[in-house]
């Protein structure tokens, strides 16, 4: 048995199977260990995937050649456009899975990948040397050697769940934790903190009144996640509305000092965005009620997540609450909700590759690196996949700017800012968000999925044939002019639109909110033509609805571009730079900001720090032309290489 | 490296010396050029590199003429900064560069920061090292001078009320962002209707503070005040007196003041540019006809016309005609000589000047000149702003920057009446926020999640 790898991926959740897939794909002998394997890509939480911005990352993810979207599409059986009222930008897809079947089809994927190998069992070291890690040790005291490691621990990094006063170390209800890894990597000198989060109630559907509740139905006509997804399941679930009642509410606040999370039991952070029903009765005391969601795990199963009723009260309590709440009056629950407690390593620590700066050929994703949610692993599993195979293969790093992707946000937000409580994609963390759209992840993306080798050629080729018909119609549009006149007018009015007054094009006619694409086929003389390819109708919409807003973006993304080309030596000496505040010289020398765009990022980043530290660079910079000019030999750093790392490492 | 934008900045000091230099550094240079000189020749110049050409700068508002210059394009790299470089030089003191600052504002330059021109010619290679460890330095002051800046008095008080509006601007931004978050999430998510009154009210309030911008101006840049009247009635006698010194020629024959001086006083903390103006009367010869058409471009850019009578004599035809040719400007009239025998007679003031009362003075022996300079602030501090509370813009940028977040402020408004893509009125309220950003120089961060958090009850 040879136990040497390329790459080796501790832990089989969502960040993980996409980061072993990655690398795996991209020509990497690949170990993924996971605790059991029959908990391949389980979704501990909800059963849904995809959401406000997690839609994008999902099509992001796929682009570029990821698993998430494609099974998501293969397993869902109700699906959601959110915010369809809304403008394209903020609208995104949410499904619900099956459960077991997304499992299922997870592990049938990554079983059948070749070059990727599955091992259950615990990690319990890194084998360290000089500042590199040379593989793993499992519990059972053998070694591993590979090239690279990727650590994806999720909940069970020091797991630790709380049900009212009981404790029990696990990673997952039923599943054991990763004690001693957690021990091992505060050796190492990691940085780490605890993060909390907690998942609802699963109850019997046969014990609710679904008859006093609001039914929703899946969407008629829903669109798949994946590019490659050309039919869905028929098999479709409702889900059903309830909310909380004062009765809830009295209950909550009178014991409330039997909840885990109000005893002073628990010490990690807790997301805002994500509170427990606990949190919500207690910090926003003049609402009178939240929302209750019941969602179908999945087709032959009889349990249903309730979503809204998140707690880490007792049992004996949980029952009450839940019966509480109008349909679950006689609601049998099958799983108590609890709240977990888990270690996180504090993402400043990491390079944009994911790679952490202490150790060389070590890369973290998903919630040890603070953030939550499936997507948001799975955008993380992908990109430290990715970039430990680079890395392994002596292929350039791979990032993607806050310009191009939700995953470059994301990223950038990590290794600069750091986390303070569980961290989940919102649209609004995107400032480019008008362009960084669902609908167009293909177009943004396919290319850097294609030079990976993740994307097949023909589908590369589909989506470059779009998108030359999408410039050539959106060229054909600003050429076809219509005039002022009587018969223009008249056409105008069908189509409910204001005349107009002087010459315009087509291109601008569609900017107006009223008017759509098909809306313009009288204009036929002036040189519109019908599109056959929704999709590529669709982008000639948005580029024109969207128009001042994107061109506005787009400068803004110039603006960006030359902060993110000028790039900072990694052994930059800030201690050397007059005018640096104490404070913000402590937080360069912590982060280490590969470009000057990233610099300008760090919270509390002033214009005058900016200049000191460009004013640094130049000066170095003379110093070595100068030195070159008096014929002393030195190396230059490689100027050309993406920044994953400081210019000049190597 | 090309930091992008183009810079501009008045690079002579204030009010000093008869020229004035205004310098633009960045790609945008040349075109700007273009837009706001006209050359002497009619047509616009080649703008051969380092080459001077002559002629106007002109309004981009009204076509105006503002004033005559000098131009000179300097191509990069062959440039202080490395950049494209354009120097306009044209006439000195408070105002005229003042404006063309402005229009280069407009024609979409950017105010440089303090040291910026010198920042750019050492990052274009264009300073020695011992420059280099200058521009640190330098840098490093003006942080701590910023800080001092920070400090003051209009500084606080503008970050204060910038604080507020920009606290109105983040609720909405919040507010909008919790319905594209959230609203899918909760059939009870907090609704968007009571945006488009907020942001009117903050509308409101930014637009009030770009209208204080003309009191507020006076402070910084002053006003100009130009001194007419036909000869001899004692205009430079009153100039003297307002400075408190001799510097005008002073003679009892006609004409004695050739061309045209101005001087800087300061009256009630308002900088004011005093221009005393040749006497103004038919001339014969081409010199002084030239020198009275000068005049008549002073006046025409003036805040106001201090109007000089003799009270000493009848009013003449020239002091009738003077009176015909100001009408529109602003007038302060002032009746000098007021320790002579008064011949002047009342009636014959108002009906020269109905809609006036004249003040009685004398530059000779200082009577009426108290009344002259609370004439002279009354006239330019409106009743509300004379009330030291109320907040005044005074600095051109700022009035930029407000008018930016108005103009984003309105387009929000508009979007978010009408529903449907919040994302957009997002997106203008960010620019608005970026543009009150502008001048506390302080960005909102993680605020706008922050304030969802705090406000609204949200999330699965």
């Amino acid at each position: 048995m040879s136990n040497r790898y390329d790459v080796i991926v501790v832990g089989g959740g969502h960040a993980g199977c996409e980061a072993a897939l990655a690398a795996a794909r991209m020509g990497c002998e690949t170990l993924l260990f996971n605790i059991n394997l029959d908990s391949i890509a389980l979704m501990s939480c909800n059963p849904a995937i995809g959401g406000l911005a997690k839609g994008q990352l999902v099509k992001e993810v796929d682009a570029l050649g990821g698993e998430m979207g494609r099974l998501a599409d293969k397993t869902a059986v109700h699906f959601r456009l959110l915010n369809a009222s809304k403008g394209p930008a903020v609208q995104s897809t949410r499904v619900q899975c099956d459960k077991q079947l997304y499992r299922l089809a997870m592990k049938t994927v990554v079983e059948r990948q070749p070059r990727l190998h599955l091992r259950q069992g615990l990690v319990d070291e890194l084998v360290v040397a000089d500042g590199r890690v040379l593989g793993v040790i499992d519990e059972t005291g053998a070694p591993y050697e590979a090239g690279a490691v990727v650590l994806t621990t999720g909940t069970f990094l020091n797991g630790l769940i709380h049900i009212g006063t009981t404790r029990i170390p696990a990673g997952r209800a039923g599943e054991m934790a990763s004690l001693r890894l957690a021990e091992h990597l505060r050796s190492l000198g990691f940085e780490m903190g605890r993060m909390k989060t907690g998942t609802p109630p699963r109850l019997k559907a046969a014990t609710i009144d679904f008859s006093r509740l609001t039914r929703q139905d899946s969407d008629p006509d829903p669109q798949p996640f994946s590019f490659v997804t050309t039919t869905l399941r028929t098999e479709r679930l409702p889900s059903f509305f309830s909310r909380t009642t004062t009765a809830t509410h009295d209950f909550l606040r009178e014991n409330i000092r039997e909840s885990a999370l109000y005893s002073g039991r628990i010490k990690g952070i807790s997301a805002r965005y994500c509170p427990s029903l606990e949190d919500k009765v207690m910090r926003f005391a003049d609402k009178d009620r939240h929302p209750v969601v019941l969602e179908f795990e999945g087709l032959e199963t009889e349990e249903i997540y309730a979503k809204g009723l998140g707690n880490s009260l007792p049992p004996a309590l949980q029952e009450r609450l839940v019966h509480s709440i109008p349909g679950l009056e006689e609601a049998e629950i099958m799983r108590w909700a609890y709240a977990i407690e888990y270690d996180f390593v504090q993402p400043t620590q990491l390079w944009p590759t994911l790679e952490t700066k202490p150790l060389k050929g070590l890369y973290l994703a998903g919630q040890i690196n603070g953030t939550s949610g499936y997507e948001e692993a799975a955008a993380q599993g992908l990109w430290a996949g990715i970039n430990a195979a680079a890395a392994v293969l002596g292929r350039p790093p791979f990032l993607l700017g806050r310009d191009e992707a939700y995953m470059g946000v994301m990223i950038d937000d990590l290794v600069t800012r750091g986390v303070d409580e569980p961290y989940r994609m919102f649209t609004s963390r995107a400032e480019f968000r008008l362009l960084l759209r669902e609908d167009n992840a293909t177009l943004r993306l396919m290319d850097r999925g294609r030079e990976l080798g993740l994307i097949d050629a023909d589908a590369h080729a589909r989506m470059r044939q779009r998108r030359e018909e999408i410039a050539r119609e959106i060229g054909r549009l600003g050429a076809a002019k219509i005039h002022p006149g009587a018969e223009t007018s008249r056409i105008l009015a069908e189509m409910d639109a204001a005349p107009i007054r002087n010459v315009v094009s087509l291109f601008q006619l569609l900017k107006r909110d009223e008017v759509a694409f098909d809306d313009l086929a009288p204009f036929s003389a002036a040189g519109w033509r019908p599109i056959a390819d929704p999709f590529v109708k669709r982008q000639v919409e948005i580029e024109a609805k969207y128009e001042g807003y994107i061109k506005r973006q787009r400068e803004a993304v110039a603006k960006l571009k030359a902060l993110e080309a000028r790039r900072i030596p990694e052994d930059l000496d800030y201690e050397a730079i007059s005018g640096l505040s104490n404070e913000l010289r402590t937080k360069l020398i912590r982060i280490r900001p590969t470009t000057v765009g990233q610099a300008d990022r760090i919270p509390g980043m002033t214009q005058a720090a900016i200049s000191a530290v460009l004013v640094a660079i130049k000066k170095r910079e003379m110093e070595k032309a100068a030195a070159a000019r008096s014929g002393s030999v030195r190396g230059s750093g490689r100027e050309d290489e993406p920044a994953g790392r400081p210019a000049g490492r190597s | 490296m090309s930091e992008g934008d183009t810079i501009t900045a008045v690079a002579t000091p204030p009010g000093v010396g008869g020229i004035a230099v205004i310098r633009l550094s960045g790609p945008a240079a040349e075109r700007i050029g273009r837009t706001i000189f006209r050359s002497a020749q009619g047509h616009p110049p080649p703008f051969a590199t380092h080459r001077l050409y002559h002629g106007h700068i002109v309004s981009t508002v009204d076509g105006a003429v503002i004033d005559e210059v000098l131009v000179v394009l300097m191509r990069a790299p062959h440039s202080y900064t490395g950049e494209d470089v354009l120097e306009i030089h044209g006439h000195g003191g408070y105002l005229l560069p003042r404006r063309i600052l402005a229009e280069t504002i407009r024609a979409g330059a950017r105010p440089a920061a303090p040291g910026e021109f010198t920042k750019r010619a050492f990052l274009n290679d264009r300073l020695d090292l011992s420059q280099a460890e200058a521009v640190a330095d330098m840098i490093d002051a003006r942080t701590e001078r910023g800080l001092d800046l920070a400090q003051s008095q209009y500084r606080r008080q503008l970050a204060g009320e910038i604080t507020a509006l920009r606290d109105g601007i983040v609720d909405a931004i919040a507010r909008l962002e919790a319905d594209i978050e959230f609203a899918a999430d909760d059939p009870d998510a907090p609704d968007a209707m009571s945006i488009p009154n907020r942001l009117q009210e903050i509308g409101r309030e930014v637009n009030s503070l770009i209208a204080s911008y003309r009191e507020g101006r006076l402070y910084r840049q002053g006003v100009s005040l130009v001194i007419a009247g036909r000869t001899n009635v004692g205009k430079s006698s009153l100039l003297n007196r307002l400075l408190g010194e001799k510097r005008a020629i002073v003679a009892a024959t006609p004409g004695t003041t050739r061309d045209f001086i101005e001087e800087t006083v300061n009256i009630h903390d308002i900088p004011v540019r005093l221009t005393d103006t040749a006497g103004i009367r038919g001339a014969t010869d081409a010199v002084e006809q030239e020198g009275i058409a000068m005049v008549w471009q002073r006046i025409d850019a003036a805040d106001a016309v201090l109007l000089v009578l003799d009270g000493s004599e009848s009013l003449t035809a020239a002091d009738r005609q003077i009176v015909a040719e100001l009408s529109g400007k602003t007038l302060i009239p002032l009746v000098n000589k007021a320790d002579l025998p008064r011949i002047l007679t009342p009636e014959a003031l108002s009906d020269l000047l109905p809609n006036h009362r004249a003040l009685w003075i004398s530059a000779k022996n200082g009577t009426g000149i108290d009344e002259l300079l609370q004439a002279v602030r009354r006239l330019f501090l409106s009743a509300e702003g004379d009330a030291s509370t109320g907040m005044r813009i005074t600095s051109l940028r700022h009035k930029l920057a407000l008018e930016k977040a108005s103009f984003f402020l309105c387009q929000a408004t508009a979007r978010a009446a009408g529903g449907g893509s919040p994302e957009l009125a997002a997106a203008d309220l960010q620019e608005a926020l970026e543009a009150l950003e502008e001048i506390t120089g302080e960005t909102a961060d993680e605020m706008i999640l922050e304030r969802i958090f705090a406000n609204f009850c949200v999330g699965k």
